[in-house]
């Protein structure tokens, strides 16, 4: 499923969209950084409620769809501005990372 | 045998928020030179890793990313205090980083085993007080 298709579905809210028609092929959930850089899986949908500026550089080493900012986890300006340059996309919804996990699964699996 | 490419970055050990730019510039040229995605994942994996713990602890340091037709070797250099048990820091989970570091996703103590994850070869060469030289490689076939 695509990112634009899975934001309208869950009605996430675009932060950051510089490829909203890249698939989501599984779901990652975690917030240590160094943790989610060696487990994520390319194309996945990351979940997680980190939003300082180093999300961008995790998310475009491993490769991730998207980034899923749970519980309505806003990052700063320039954490957005950053992830629109390096091709990343950000999201954010008031769900937990369970409900989103959840929900996704439902397209995923 | 044709030269290798080159790649040199120096690594800005005061600038947190920077940290990463040198493995996201790595990522970008191995793309540019047509290398396979896996290969470039692990590659810019290993490099991040590397690049961070020069962050964190050594307070920066120097990158070179060479790219052979057999393999691509990554060269990390810093002049930090050196890592004083090399198979302790190699555990999961083992970590010295501090509270403030920790608090920004890093310190999961990840950094070295998942830079042995992702090459093929490692090593290691720290003295206490004066630094740490870590060659990690990757091969191409």
């Amino acid at each position: 499923m695509k990112v634009c298709d899975v934001a309208e579905k869950f009605s996430l809210k675009p932060l950051s969209v510089a490829d909203s028609s890249r698939e989501i092929t599984g779901v990652y959930i975690g917030d240590l950084l160094s943790w989610v850089m060696g487990r994520a899986e390319s194309g996945d949908a990351w979940i997680t409620i980190m939003s300082n500026i180093n999300i961008v550089a995790v998310a475009s080493l491993a490769d991730v769809a998207c980034i899923i900012l749970a519980e309505g986890v806003v990052p700063d300006e320039n954490v957005c501005i950053t992830a629109l340059q390096k091709g990343i996309n950000i999201y954010t919804s008031d769900k937990t990372a369970y409900e989103l996990a959840a929900a996704l699964a439902q397209c995923l699996l | 045998m044709s030269e290798a490419v080159r790649f040199h970055f120096t690594v800005d050990g005061d600038d947190f928020t920077s940290a990463g730019q040198a493995s996201v510039q790595v990522k970008k040229n191995l793309r540019t030179l047509g290398i396979a995605p896996e290969i470039i994942r692990k590659v810019s994996i290993a490099m991040y890793e590397g690049e961070i713990n020069m962050v964190i602890h050594a307070g920066g340091g120097e990158a070179d990313v060479l790219i052979f037709e057999d393999r691509i070797e990554i060269h990390l250099c810093d002049n930090g205090p050196g890592i004083a048990n090399i198979d302790l820091a190699m555990q999961e989970g083992f970590s010295t980083a501090p509270d403030n570091i920790r608090s920004l996703g890093f310190g999961a103590g990840m950094g070295l085993p998942n830079m042995k994850r992702y090459s093929d070869s490692i090593t290691i060469d720290s003295a206490l007080g004066k630094g740490t030289k870590i060659l990690m490689t990757v091969n191409l076939s």
